[in-house]
């Protein structure tokens, strides 16, 4: 027997009590969408998992209607002491709630049990902590006294780190004063759905978020919507550029964060057991399906032999299998769609003349799965070195000198990450100084911290999330002589203690009838 | 690592060492030329420095979280089933106590050959170790039961060299080992000159590993295998533990191994793994297999499987045997019995349902 083909150490999905089928999250309850339902599956066995819910304009209208009477109500009265104190709650739920959200996302995303453990679910907690702090202390965000907050934000998230992605965007929103209408990825609402009822748990006064489910025509339709004062989305440049199109004219303000094609820069003195651990991280941490992976690896061409073949091995004892499994290293591709662009563009690579190399994995039979794989004799024109494959898919490039490696690191069209890795410290800051990213790791790769700003130079996207800079994406300075007068009137709520802050009634589950009854709201928006 | 093909190429091994890992000890005069062929001179202060520092740095916190990953694989049923009893056939029984007699050397050698009397099917332990003057009890107490530990017999081993702290003179040094293996002893547990090291005297280290080396032989020509202890607690960084490593394997050391178990911190997960993988970039290097062994420490059955699990993904599963890897260890060996037993009988006992030794 070997060991290392450790026995099976599944995570039990027992603690799981999944419905049959989801609805959309409006004003605090779940109600029907009125398009037509879709089937999550899960992307490692294809197997059928929940029907969810549709949004269509009407529901999009009824979100909207919500999260805006919320908002006029109750959220942007509230102190930022109470609306902390939901924060915080939140937090501390999704602690409570973690095997549960782990398992959820896992199962429906197909990345391995280990990552949602131990990177996406502690991430989640950090981020509502975090911003829970922030949110009695807005005056010193940098934006002035007494900072406003801007209305109802449309959040569209992708489908790589749903829960996170959700974090990122609903933590911050709500920290400042803001309501919340959030799309979750088509192929993985699940997660959001189990944090809707986190929501309903929590007490959190209904309308403040709405969670909304569908594909692209959901999204579009939330963004383009009058009642929307911010727009934030995470994903693809392709729909990036086409929602700063959509909402161009308008007065919402904008954060999109989009693709990447990160340079990961291995210095001939960096430490090297470390850096192929950092360049495994940075490419093939969640099967590749990072905006901000080391997508390109940039190496001094005096290691490059050695720096391979130590890959080569190193990639040798990942296990790819299933998701749930907590050995299992890399779990499933999201989606057929995904697996598909991914192997044309690999094949891409080949035609243009790079080696292909594969880890000696065993592919399962059902779901969606791609081997590790690495590319060595790429040039820097070809398109796998140029596009964002989004996938577990490595390009190996050289470099002699350190401007020849800013040169080429800087050389494309994003600018969302890069890596250094050296055992210079003086080098670290010369290069970081000359690379045009967001967010430059030195000697590590793909680490977060909610108190650090995340975001892109050029076609990566505008805005940062994260940190102090975070909460600037929904605030504005309040105009000046205005700070007195906003305050007396935010006084009467800061005194409304939490318990009643949500003493809205309740409503039953949306009947037809109800339908029908919410459709003349359309258009008291805003 | 600066380890170059050509160096490789340039060593001429004596024939495939995949076939006889089991060799105890290399011969000397291997070891010497090796260093020569690897360092490209004399294995002078200069010489050494030169190669050492010129071995890649660590990164602290890059290896502490590839430890932590490690740590985290489930090892369960079946496959926990076999690392318990490999750690019982992985240990080091020890014992190393001002306080030690031939009574409690007797005792221990009894937990050894047997460690749990109320199941046959425990697997013997690798090793019992004691001081030199304790050699020929243990060596009388095992009786038949001694030999390698490849036939499921166990070996002796002593720890000379002034250990722990090695602050003695050469010839003290090496007469103590010397009188070790006249008394039996199949393996040597010596400490490097901690002192010599982090003050850059390297040659002085490597002559006397070399001829500690020397002093394992015995008259009929073969040699009791050479353990370097490196006392990480005292070489603080990675960084020197990492040359520490490659200067122990250089002048001939068998083993590499962690501590003496008289310093904190003794053996710790982090430094097991930079241990294994300069032990795994040498055999790639030079095709020859060298052991590691973590001593110190590790009391519980889960640290222990953590350690099988990070010998097995970094050097490769092939380590995983007494010539290749051992724990330096003594409450170990109960803990891993207590579990063993609840694997067997689905229930927790306690400590009174293992022997003391």
């Amino acid at each position: 027997m070997s060991f290392l083909e450790y026995a099976p150490a599944p995570e039990s999905r027992a603690i799981l009590s999944l419905r049959g089928d989801y609805g959309l999250f409006i004003d605090g309850e779940f109600v029907d969408g009125r398009g037509t339902p879709f089937q999550t599956i899960s992307p490692a066995s294809e197997e059928k998992i929940a029907m969810i819910g549709n949004a269509n304009a009407a529901d999009v209208d009824d979100a909207v209607a919500a999260a805006r009477r919320a908002y006029d109500r109750t959220w942007s009265k509230m102190s930022g002491r109470d609306r902390g104190k939901y924060l915080f709650r939140i937090a501390r739920l999704v602690q409570e709630r973690s095997r549960e959200l782990a398992v959820a996302e896992s199962l429906d995303n197909g990345k391995p049990i280990k990552e949602s453990r131990d990177v996406d679910v502690p991430l989640v907690a950090a981020w509502f902590f975090y911003y829970a702090g922030w949110a009695d202390k807005l005056d010193h965000a940098g934006l002035g006294a007494d900072p406003r907050s801007l209305g109802v934000a449309a959040q569209v998230i992708p489908w790589n780190f749903p829960l996170l992605m959700l974090a990122w965007k609903i933590a911050p929103a709500l920290a400042a004063g803001n309501t919340v209408v959030l799309k979750p990825a088509e192929t993985t609402p699940l997660s959001a759905l189990i944090f809707a009822e986190i929501l309903q748990q929590a007490d959190l006064p209904p309308g403040v978020v709405n969670i909304i489910t569908g594909a692209g025509d959901t999204g579009a339709a939330l963004v383009s919507h009058e009642g929307v004062d911010k727009v934030a989305f995470t994903g693809s440049t392709a729909v990036g550029r086409a929602i700063a199109k959509q909402i161009a004219g308008t007065d919402k303000k904008v954060t999109l964060e989009l693709g990447g094609k990160a340079a990961n820069i291995v210095f001939d003195d960096a430490p090297i057991d470390q850096a192929i651990e950092g360049i495994v991280n940075g490419i093939f941490f969640n099967q590749g399906h990072v905006c901000c992976a080391g997508s390109r690896l940039l190496v001094q061409e005096n290691i490059h032999d050695e720096v391979v073949e130590r890959l080569k091995l190193r990639l040798s004892t990942l296990r790819l299998g299933d998701p749930l499994d907590k050995n299992t290293d890399i779990g499933a591709i999201n989606s057929k769609e995904q697996l598909e662009r991914i192997r044309e563009l690999s094949d891409v690579g080949v035609a243009e003349g790079a080696e292909r190399w594969s880890a000696p994995c065993v592919i399962p039979e059902n779901g969606f799965w791609y081997a590790p794989t690495i590319f060595t004799n790429v040039q820097t024109s070809s398109r796998i070195a140029r596009e964002e494959i989004f996938g577990p898919v490595l390009s190996v490039l050289t470099f002699r000198t350190p401007a020849e490696a800013i040169a080429k690191a800087n050389n494309t069209p994003y600018g969302l990450s890069a890596g250094i890795w050296t055992d210079k410290g003086s080098r670290i800051l010369a290069v970081a100084d000359q690379l045009r990213a967001g967010v430059i790791w030195a000697n590590t790769f793909n680490r977060f911290d909610p108190s650090s700003p995340f975001g892109g130079y050029k076609e990566s996207g505008y805005g940062r999330e994260g940190g102090r800079h975070g909460l600037a994406a929904y605030l504005a300075p309040t105009p000046i002589g205005q700070a007195a007068s906003r305050q007396r009137v935010a006084a009467p709520a800061t005194a409304k203690p939490i318990e009643t802050a949500d003493a809205a009634p309740k409503r039953s589950r949306r009947s037809a009838q109800r339908r029908s009854a919410s459709a003349p709201k359309k258009g008291t928006a805003k | 690592m600066t380890q170059t093909t050509t160096e490789s190429q340039v060593i001429t091994m004596p024939g495939p060492v995949s076939a006889d890992p089991v060799s105890a000890g290399t011969a000397l005069v291997t070891a010497r030329e090796r260093a020569l062929a690897v360092l490209g001179g004399e294995p002078d202060d200069a010489t050494l420095r030169r190669y050492l520092h010129g071995i890649a740095g660590v990164d602290a916190v890059g290896l502490e979280q590839r430890a932590a990953a490690l740590a985290t694989r489930s090892i369960k049923t079946t496959s926990k089933q076999w690392a318990l009893d490999r750690i019982i056939s992985l240990i080091d029984l020890t014992t190393l106590e001002g306080a030690d007699t031939p009574g409690k050397v007797r005792s221990l050698v009894a937990k050894a050959v047997s460690p749990d009397t109320t199941d046959a099917t425990v697997p013997r332990v690798a090793a019992v170790c004691v001081y030199g003057d304790m050699v020929p009890y243990a060596l009388d107490a095992l009786g038949d039961a001694h030999g390698d530990p490849d036939d499921g017999l166990i070996s002796i081993a002593a720890v000379a060299t002034a250990f722990p702290s090695g602050r003695s003179s050469l010839e003290i040094k090496l007469a103590d080992t010397a009188e070790a293996v006249a008394a039996g002893a199949d393996e040597i547990d010596m400490v490097i000159d901690r002192g010599a090291f982090l003050a850059g005297r390297y040659g002085l280290v490597f002559d006397q590993i070399a001829a500690v080396k020397e002093a394992c032989r015995r008259p009929d020509g073969t040699s009791a295998s050479l353990k370097v202890i490196l006392e990480t607690g005292e070489l603080v960084t990675y960084d020197n533990v990492r040359r520490a490593s490659w200067l122990s394997i250089l002048a001939g050391g068998d083993f590499i191994k962690t501590s003496t178990g008289k310093v904190q911190p003794a053996a710790t997960l982090p430094v097991t793994l930079l241990m294994l993988e300069v032990v795994r970039d040498w055999h790639l290097a030079t095709g020859q297999r060298i052991g590691v062994k973590p001593a110190g420490g590790i009391r519980a059955s889960k640290d222990a499987i953590r350690y099988l699990v990070t010998v097995a993904e970094t050097a490769g599963e092939e380590w995983l045997q007494p010539h290749l890897f051992r724990f330096g260890a003594s409450s170990l060996l109960n803990d891993v019995l207590l579990q063993r037993q609840k694997m067997t009988t689905g229930h927790y006992s306690g400590a009174d349902y293992v022997t003391i030794d």
